[in-house]
């Protein structure tokens, strides 16, 4: 930016150039013919240049204008992603208010809270749907004056006077600016870094949301920040497909799009999603775990059903492709004759499964939210497709770690993007600060202190700092606990690990004050019988073959992995699996050992199997018990077994390679 | 919504009798339709409402009496030519194409619309082309309204049966009918798919104006979509009024519920 006559902060932003109406506007005139947004609608792909884009934001602007919009309004947003909708957003920041995203399959009650508490003022909603829940929350939220719908289907007779569609509003717009020729340019150009840009409401899982509040410059420097880490361009073309009131949507459909002008496409429905990706074939994409094992799954189906030809060349080729990607991620070497046969699977296999799935011009993609099962991980790398593991948080803009091109691991999120600090509390959190760092929580000073202290933010993740600079998250800060001389039990992080065996199916991790840690084990009845018959060895229920001597011995393998791979970390190292035994019985809700989204119950499990757990502490190596079981009717029934415990070997530090 | 007709009728039947040798289906029976409304017909199994609506549509043709629409006696016409005339309909079992795509099922509800021209059609140029691409903007209409984008190219026999029912409804739209015939459109479906296609119903009355005549067993459904009702019974008519004087009619309540003849 050639204009010296502009002020420039310490991060790049030149007054010009602070909010994002104003990077539209820039985008608008330097490249207004390239294309913005996309939408599937009747069946085709409709464009919108970034002219348009910024016309058909004005416009709405002026008409809301039109209604007595104030500076610092709240504008609630509704819909499933549609460029009517991103436009609002942009709109309400041009005029210096305040969009407020709402999760369109949120309950009417989950609406009235967020609509009450963010003040709105305004809503501008995709159709029918977010009407009805509306029209029933307005009586309890007074504030509440208009509310703009973009689909009129259905509408013809709502007769409630705060009605308007989308179109009427652009009308009153045009007349609006007819007679107010300066006023939405005056008003954008009051506009600066420091307002809030956006109030992103977290869901959480405890207690009511709070309303993170992002200012402009949060967002843009974290956008550009990331966009320049990760090398994107402005022919980037994405799938705007997760909810708009999720930030991570605001990033990469917005604030990324806008600042580096490379296109977004948002899907015909939420049905047609994988149809769409596989339409638009984007270059850059993320998704949660969930939706990279939807994938897996869709093509795993397919598989299954093919000709047993077809079937045994994609397993052997996925094989070979997940093995080259293990050893390539663990910095091993790989074997010639692999490196002869991936061209072969690649022509084969991976490139026609990946046009399929429209990944095929995936330059970088992520996952985040939660731990990616490293099987799925290593599928789609192996692939070719560079998914990557990425930490971020609503308060701080999402970015925090990305894993770099070329310094992908399995069980790291990478390492710090530019600006971005970390550190570790004595009780292990992470910490960060960054630009990104958000402003507050919305009305909630309380919720604000506990959060951001000094600038840093306490994230609630327990992890640690590799001596390479990798970020390795391993639980929520308060599972996380001691054993008795002082080592670090995160007993999430061991669960899912021994959890990523096929044959375990739920895992409970005991250690909090102990002196070392053990394992309640539930196997995976499906996968160990299957293993089991494959065997010749004869099994009755759960309860007999969970006992089985050679169940044991395939457990324990399982659990000795899981300990040779913490050998290699040095704050775990400490807390490997002395001793475990295989329940007799599955965890389950109706025994209310694990929730019914199969979150363990810690206390009561401690409490149910006391005298198993005080078994796997003494020298004894069976244990007979007596449980009380519910069957399906609600039946209760006692149940013996004699659960046998053994010792796993652990492992010290590996040789050095 | 049930404002009284006094607009002359879209669809007049009057005196209609069909018959099957000795057996009257449908006995002298006359109704009328107003325009923009959604008409109930109900009644216990064999009461005769498919045979009123085959007469109606011109698959079967009365033995006596008139069938007059938009003011036009058209009492043996056949199903084609009513078809043209604006009367489309869904049947009690689906009558798809399965084999063919969701897409091309409903654009053969184009084809009385289509002005065909063998050789233009085959070259797909000039005016066929240009005709080509109108009817498919207007059939994506429909696919929107009736959100089925999701399934727009899966072949109808793989769909489950709530869906084929709904393609069907998308097929007689895209017609451009005047007058809707819906023979048990909820059958079979479970309370969501009842719900969606009660919204698709109304949404359809409202948007595109379209006079509705249907048949429903579930008295649920009947009672919140309709304007009016006419209930049959041994191919008589015996009720004709608005739901909430159906509901308490005891000639109604008899037919239902059986009463005891001494």
């Amino acid at each position: 930016m050639n204009a010296p006559a502009r002020r420039s902060d310490a991060h790049g932003l030149d007054d010009g150039l602070d909010t994002f109406p104003k990077l539209v506007r820039l985008n608008a005139r330097r490249r207004p013919d390239k294309i913005a947004i996309r939408e599937k609608d009747l069946g085709i792909w409709q464009s919108y240049t970034w002219s348009a884009y910024f016309e058909q934001a004005r416009l709405i602007a002026q008409g809301l204008a039109s209604l007595g919009f104030a500076r610092g309004d709240r504008v609630a947003i509704i819909g499933d992603n549609r460029p009517q909708l991103y436009w609002a957003v942009m709109a309400t920041q041009a005029l210096g208010g305040v969009p407020v995203p709402i999760y369109q399959d949120s309950i009417e009650k989950e609406v009235e809270f967020v609509i009450d508490h963010a003040e709105a003022r305004f809503a501008v909603v995709e159709d029918q749907e977010q009407v009805d829940k509306l029209l029933n929350v307005k009586a309890r939220c007074p504030r509440l004056q208009h509310v703009v719908y973009d689909d009129p289907r259905g509408m013809r007779r709502y007769g409630d006077p705060c009605l308007m569609s989308l179109a009427e509003l652009q009308e009153l717009g045009k007349k609006f600016e007819a007679g107010h020729p300066n006023h939405f340019d005056d008003e954008m150009a009051r506009g600066g870094a420091d307002d809030v840009a956006i109030i992103c409401y977290t869901s959480g899982t405890t207690g009511t949301p709070k309303g993170a509040m992002l200012s402009h410059r949060n967002l843009i420097v974290t956008a550009r920040n990331a966009a320049r880490f990760e090398g994107l361009g402005a022919d980037e073309e994405i799938l705007s497909y997760l909810p708009m009131a999720w930030v991570g949507d605001h990033i990469f459909s917005y604030a990324q799009a806008i600042i580096t002008g490379f296109a977004i496409n948002c899907p015909e429905s939420a049905a047609t999603v994988l149809h769409d990706l596989k339409e638009i074939a984007p270059t850059y994409f993320f998704g949660p775990p969930r939706i990279w094992e939807s994938i897996l799954t869709s093509v795993m189906v397919r598989v299954e059903d093919a000709l047993w030809v077809k079937r045994a060349t994609v397993q052997l080729f996925l094989r070979l492709a997940q093995d080259i990607e293990r050893r390539r991620l663990g910095r091993q070497p790989v074997a010639l004759w692999q490196r002869l046969l991936y061209p072969l699977g690649n022509l084969l296999v991976y490139g026609p499964l990946k046009d399929n799935l429209g990944l095929r011009r995936v330059r970088r993609a992520y996952t985040a939210g939660e731990a990616i099962g490293p099987e799925i991980f290593l599928f789609f790398r192996g692939l070719g497709v560079n998914v990557k593991q990425l930490y971020g948080m609503t308060e701080a803009s999402v970015f925090v770690t990305i894993q770099r091109d070329g310094d992908v691991r399995l069980d790291t999120v990478g390492t710090p993007i530019t600006d971005v600090e970390i550190r570790l509390s004595e009780q292990g959190e992470v910490l960060f600060r960054s630009p990104g760092v958000f402003l507050g929580y919305a009305k909630n000073p309380e919720a604000t202190r506990e959060t951001l202290e000094d600038g840093w933010i306490h994230s609630g993740d327990a992890g640690f700092l590799g001596q390479d600079g990798h970020l390795k998250i391993i639980d929520r800060a308060r599972d996380v606990g001691r054993l008795a001389d002082g080592t670090l039990f995160a007993p999430k992080f061991l669960e899912n690990k021994l959890k990523f065996s096929p044959y375990v199916r739920e895992a409970v991790c005991v250690g909090q004050t102990r002196p070392w840690v053990t394992a309640l084990v539930n196997i995976d009845l499906a996968a160990v019988g299957n293993w089991a018959e494959r065997r010749n060895i004869a099994y009755t229920s759960y309860t007999d073959l969970a006992q089985k001597p050679e169940v044991y011995e395939l457990i324990q393998r399982e659990v000795e992995r899981v300990n040779r791979s913490l050998a290699e970390d040095q704050a775990l190292r400490g807390a490997q699996v002395r001793r475990f035994l295989i329940l007799h019985k599955e965890l389950d809700p109706d025994d209310e050992e694990i929730t019914r989204t199969r979150k363990i119950r810690r206390g009561y499990i401690g409490q149910k199997y006391a005298p198993l757990i005080e078994a796997l502490y003494s020298d004894r190596d069976h244990v007979p018990v007596e449980a009380k079981v519910t069957y399906e009717d609600g039946r209760a029934g006692t149940m013996r077994a004699d659960v046998k415990i053994r010792d796993a070997s652990v492992f010290a530090v590996p040789e050095a390679r | 919504m049930s404002q009284p007709a006094p607009a002359r009728p879209l669809l007049e039947v009057d005196g209609v009798s069909v018959r099957f040798g000795a057996l009257v289906a449908v006995n002298r029976v006359s109704l009328a339709i107003a325009p923009g409304e959604i008409l109930a017909i109900i009644g216990p199994n064999g009461a005769g409402k498919t045979t009123l609506l085959n007469a109606i549509s011109g698959f079967y043709h009365p033995y006596e009496g008139r069938i007059a629409f938009d003011s036009t006696d058209r009492t043996m016409l056949s199903p084609p030519d009513v078809a043209a005339l604006g009367i489309a309909r869904t049947f009690q079992n689906v009558a798809l194409f399965k084999g063919m795509t969701v897409l091309d099922n409903i654009m053969t509800g184009r084809l009385l619309k289509m002005r065909g021209n063998f050789l233009l059609e085959a070259l797909y140029w000039g005016p066929a082309r240009r005709q080509e691409l109108e009817h498919r903007a207007f059939v994506e209409r429909i696919i929107d309204f009736l959100e089925i984008q999701a399934i727009r190219k899966t072949p109808a026999g793989r769909l489950p049966y709530g869906l084929q029912k709904r393609v069907e409804l998308a097929r007689a739209l895209a017609a451009e009918p005047k007058l809707l015939l819906l023979d048990e459109p909820m059958a079979g479906m479970n309370v969501e798919e009842k719900e969606d296609m009660c919204r698709f119903v109304l949404d359809t009355n409202q948007e595109f104006g379209t006079t509705i005549a249907l048949i429903e067993h579930d008295m649920g459904v009947v009672m919140d979509i309709s304007d009016r009702v006419v209930v049959l019974d041994y191919g008589r008519k015996i009720a004709d009024g608005a739901p909430e004087h159906i509901r308490k009619d005891q000639a109604v309540l008899d037919a239902y519920l059986g009463v005891a003849h001494d």
